[in-house]
């Protein structure tokens, strides 16, 4: 149960909830695990660009929020490419800093693409999410980042994310003939694609 | 392994006797490109119309083991990325945890971190000194700095028992203590270091030949940095004047006194003398935080068992080769539910082919050392 | 029979050079040049080895013999028992034949070198066109080893080879020109007589040995006269000849870390041997076209301190200067052995280094010994002129080695640039000037 050594420095705690387990009272009173006090919350991110970006989009933006002082956005498929345009042209987000994936396999939209951006002229930095069902494809934004290329690329050979519109939608760190998406919640931490291995390291196995 | 991108003979009313157009392997194996790196060079003659990198070599599921690890357990795993500045990796995710939990570390921790990261920043600068040197053809420098970063080795090792691959930090603070007469030894350190600094300029920074070879060598401007993702010594010789260390303080940067050195020109020659001065930089850093070293202890109270909250961080800090960032997921669990790294030789990689397009074949090399890539970072 | 092999011996011997008299002392005389290239060859790579390795902050070879002075040994005997590859599609007479020619162009060169006024094997009297001329056929060399090697990176680096050595030979000529014209002109424009190289008075020679006269018929040596332009041309000579024997900053073409590999690729063992031996040849040709044309060939410094001097026949001619510098040669040795013995004290004082002490102090013994020998009158006399030779010869050596260690690699179009772009006129604009003052002073 982690203690708060240094307060949230962006908005006021709801207070910290002490564990009944130290100083005073009896333990057996006490249920067995002690309440966990809760962490940090997201709280809402209020501020101009937001609150432009949903009079905009309305609610495409499903949430636009702030977390241990990182904003971030997530927003629906369909607007993501038009915000995160708007975002590059009129908010001054210039520098694409990642674009990764999340994979929740329980979840209707399983993957979560998150992109991360960083505006030089405000010294500020934010993210920009989106959810996908399995087999969806995503928007690509190489044309308004080229930083995205190979970010895109890797995302495809990571989870299989289909960018619609990237020039070159390959595999980069698998080999070309790899089949399977290793960072996919349900691929194997020992898992490997055997018969390429078999092909072509001319190996039993790769184990 | 991709396919190398064809270049059709038959393009047009062009028959395949009049193509002029040469693919060039520069495999895998090969004594200049730093690692594992294939690239693939689209000549006309002498002159590189096009690249391709090929990666993938080293690269070994990092990512895939974080979410099989906890997260104390997963802090060796990132020094074995940028093995040659393995300090700064430590840093970048203890620092990402620590925002995750919600806590920083004591000062004296960050005062150590500080210290140690910048030595590496120095070790991990002369290590690319001595190879783009190498590349370039002045053997000499090599051993000079090679022979200078023992000593810096020799100090990572009394303080965290490992030359390379360190693990100096934990999530929270640091387990190791400033050994006796550590602080000593670095000043001591920074004193001999300095006039090597001028020796390895002496020898290069004015040779006409050195000149000659990297000025006007691989440009790229600040504007197609920024559009490419590049950041790092390569960003600031374009022009831009950024440094995480003081857009973005962390681990109490914002209490020393430091320059962010930068180029006028985008060139090798410029991307030479950034590092050589934030060489200088780093020594003067060091100084300040071996000066006013505080007491105090030097980890912070975390449990022993880490879960942090659900939520996701993204924690970046400024690595030798530029902006190294940390983006975790945490579903409450004491095991990452992911671990994404954004490594900085993996983006500045990208900016290989507009550096070298229209140049000679003899540059390509001088531009893949200029870039100071590490493919175990690239690939991870 | 043994009388009559006797007198064939005494027949038409002649202290003058160019007249062996007979083929068994031309035969003879062939033979010591070419062991001693040999030996400088071998010595080169120890000392390379050696030199490279302090200048870098490392010790170098330290095995293979005391301080790795058998470390030559061991690499000959390595390459010598080699397996013999050729490539598949090589050409196979043109593949062996192309190291042949470029060592027999390179030993051929040092037909003329004159190690003394009559200590050269013949003395042409074309002597520096002839020594430019056949090196020049090592570029012929190269090429055939980069057509034979049947693959085109030998191939393009083969010709880039050629065409950098075809280059920088222009420039070295023409350097060499400005100094031949100096042998023909002394400070004052006068037309100069020379006391035996020439039957007409007021022509200069190319015979090498009758420009090292010049030299000491004139009192100064040719880098000084016509200050700066002597320096000049010497320089340029200089850093010619760095690029004409493909040695560092101009190695591009056979240097690992760029992507067309050398011409010598494809060779290995006995023959890669070969061109190795080649070029360290070639590089002591260039050197001692350099000693000779501009740095007094056998002569000491001062040497024309009190006037004039004939040097044919030598003779120790007396004089305070002329005793020391006739007991260098030997203080230079005792100094070697000293080292050596110097050597022997530092060793490690344990049982494995044994044998490396006895051999160092074996090795310092020796030269010693031949230090001895050269104290003795008969050899002092006649071992002056051979000395500075050598010793100048070794120091542009040891300059080879330094260029390596300190600068960085030129590019090829960079290189290409400097030959012709830089080089070229500034040796003209040497020549014409030389040839200006010469007549107008």
């Amino acid at each position: 149960m982690p203690e708060e050594t240094k307060g949230n420095p962006t908005a006021p705690q709801p207070p910290a909830e002490k564990p009944a387990a130290p100083a005073a009272a009896a333990a057996p009173a006490k249920p067995a695990a002690p309440a966990k006090p809760a962490g940090p919350v997201p709280q809402p991110w209020n501020a101009p660009l937001p609150n432009s970006l949903q009079s905009r989009f309305g609610s495409a933006i499903k949430e636009a929020s702030t977390y241990i002082g990182q904003n971030y956005l997530v927003v629906e498929r369909e607007v993501v490419r038009d915000v995160l345009h708007i975002l590059r042209d009129e908010h001054q987000f210039d520098y694409c800093v990642d674009l990764t994936a999340v994979h929740y396999p329980k979840k209707d939209l399983q993957f979560e693409i998150v992109w991360i951006l960083y505006s030089f002229a405000r010294n500020e930095r934010m993210r920009v999410k989106t959810q996908i069902k399995d087999g969806e494809p995503a928007p690509s934004v190489v044309a308004l980042w080229p930083a995205a290329n190979w970010m895109e690329r890797e995302c495809y050979d990571m989870f299989g994310i289909v960018f619609t519109g990237h020039p070159d939608l390959r595999r980069i760190l698998l080999p070309d003939g790899w089949n399977g998406f290793p960072l996919r919640k349900d691929y194997g931490i020992l898992q490997q694609d055997q018969a390429w291995v078999q092909a072509n390291l001319g190996i039993e196995s790769g184990q | 392994m991709t396919q190398p991108a064809s270049t059709s003979p038959n393009t047009g009313d062009r028959t395949f006797l009049d193509s002029t157009e040469m693919v060039l392997n520069m495999g895998p194996q090969h004594p200049s490109t730093h690692g594992v790196l294939r690239v693939i060079l689209k000549l006309d003659g002498e002159k590189v119309l096009g690249t391709e990198c090929v990666i993938g070599y080293l690269h070994r599921g990092v990512e895939k083991i974080a979410e099989n690890r906890t997260y104390a357990m997963f802090t060796p795993y990132v020094d074995r990325m940028d093995y040659v500045a393995s300090v700064s990796n430590g840093l970048g995710y203890c620092l990402a945890i620590e925002k995750l939990l919600n806590t920083e570390a004591p000062l004296r921790a960050q005062y150590i971190r500080v210290i140690m990261t910048e030595l590496n920043r120095l070790a991990s600068h002369m290590v690319w000194l001595g190879t783009h040197a190498l590349d370039i053809g002045a053997m000499t420098p090599l051993f000079y700095t090679f022979r200078d970063r023992e000593e810096i080795l020799k100090i990572f090792e009394k303080y965290c028992g490992a030359r390379l691959t360190t693990h100096a930090f934990r999530i929270g603070g640091c387990i190791y203590e400033a050994y006796e007469g550590m602080e000593q030894e670095i000043l001591k350190y920074c004193d001999f270091l300095e006039p090597k600094i001028d020796e390895y300029e002496q020898l290069l920074t004015t040779n006409r030949i050195w000149l000659e070879r990297t000025k006007g060598v691989g440009v790229i401007n600040g504007e197609d940095c920024i559009a490419l993702g590049v950041t790092g010594p390569v960003l600031r010789a374009s022009g831009v004047k950024w440094d995480l260390r003081k857009a973005q303080p962390y681990s109490s940067y914002e209490k020393f006194d430091f320059e962010i050195p930068t180029g006028p020109n985008g060139d090798t020659y410029d991307r030479y003398m950034v590092r050589i001065a934030e060489m200088r930089q780093s020594v003067r850093i060091i100084r300040q935080a071996v000066a006013g070293l505080p007491e105090g202890p030097i980890m912070a109270k975390i449990p022993k068992v880490l879960k942090p909250p659900v939520g996701e961080v993204y924690v970046s800090i400024e690595a030798p080769k530029g902006e190294l960032g940390y983006f975790v997921v945490s579903d409450g669990t004491t095991q990452p539910y992911r671990v994404r790294v954004r490594p900085p030789s993996f983006v500045n990689l990208q900016a290989l082919d507009k550096m070298v397009r229209g140049q000679l074949v003899a540059d390509v090399v001088a531009v893949i050392g200029t870039l100071d890539i590490v493919l175990g970072e690239v690939d991870r | 029979m043994l009388q009559s092999f006797l007198q064939y011996l005494d027949s038409n011997v002649t202290l003058t050079p160019g007249a062996a008299g007979n083929y068994l002392w031309a035969t003879v005389y062939v033979v010591v040049v070419i062991v001693g290239v040999s030996l400088a060859v071998l010595s080169m790579n120890w000392i390379e080895r050696k030199a490279l390795a302090h200048m870098q902050v490392r010790l170098g070879p330290m095995r293979v013999g005391p301080h790795g002075l058998l470390q030559p040994f061991a690499d000959a005997i390595k390459l010598l028992v080699k397996e013999d590859i050729m490539p598949d599609g090589a050409d196979k007479l043109v593949f062996w034949l192309a190291p042949v020619v470029i060592v027999i162009t390179a030993w051929t060169t040092f037909l003329v070198v004159p190690f003394g006024p009559a200590h050269a094997i013949t003395d042409m009297n074309i002597g520096v066109l002839f020594m430019l001329g056949v090196s020049s056929l090592s570029v012929l060399g190269i090429v055939m080893a980069g057509w034979a090697s049947n693959s085109s990176y030998p191939l393009m680096g083969s010709l880039r080879s050629s065409a950098q050595m075809i280059s920088y030979e222009v420039a070295m000529g023409l350097a060499v020109i400005s100094a031949i014209l100096m042998t023909g002109l002394n400070d004052t424009g006068i037309y100069f007589h020379h006391a035996v190289a020439s039957a007409f008075p007021g022509v200069g020679t190319l015979s090498m040995i009758g420009i090292v006269q010049a030299q000491a018929e004139q009192g100064t040596w040719f880098v000084f006269k016509f200050f700066p332009f002597g320096l000049m041309a010497f320089v340029i000579f200089a850093i010619a000849m760095v690029a004409e024997t493909n040695r560092a900053p101009f190695d591009l073409p056979e240097a690992e870390s760029e992507l067309v590999a050398g011409f010598h690729t494809e060779y290995s063992g006995f023959r890669w041997s070969l061109f190795m031996l080649a070029e360290y040849s070639g590089m002591l040709a260039v050197s001692s076209i350099a000693v000779t044309l501009w740095l007094g060939g056998w002569l000491r410094p001062f040497a024309t301190w009190h006037g004039p001097r004939i040097t044919i026949p030598h003779y120790w001619q007396g004089g305070a200067l002329d005793f020391a510098s006739s007991l260098l040669p030997a203080v230079v040795l005792f100094l070697l052995a000293l080292v050596c013995f110097v050597g022997v004290v530092r060793m490690p004082k344990i049982p494995v280094f044994r044998i490396q002490m006895l051999g160092l102090a074996a090795f310092g013994g020796l030269l010693g010994f031949i230090g001895l020998v050269l104290l003795a009158p008969p050899v002092r006399d006649r071992i002056q002129d051979i000395f500075w030779f050598t010793f100048k010869l070794a120091v542009f050596m040891y300059l080879y080695i330094w260029y390596r260690a300190t600068f960085p690699r030129y590019r090829f179009d960079q290189l290409m640039k400097v030959g012709w772009k830089v080089l070229l006129p500034v040796a003209l604009g040497v020549l014409i000037v030389t040839a200006i003052v010469g007549v107008l002073r």
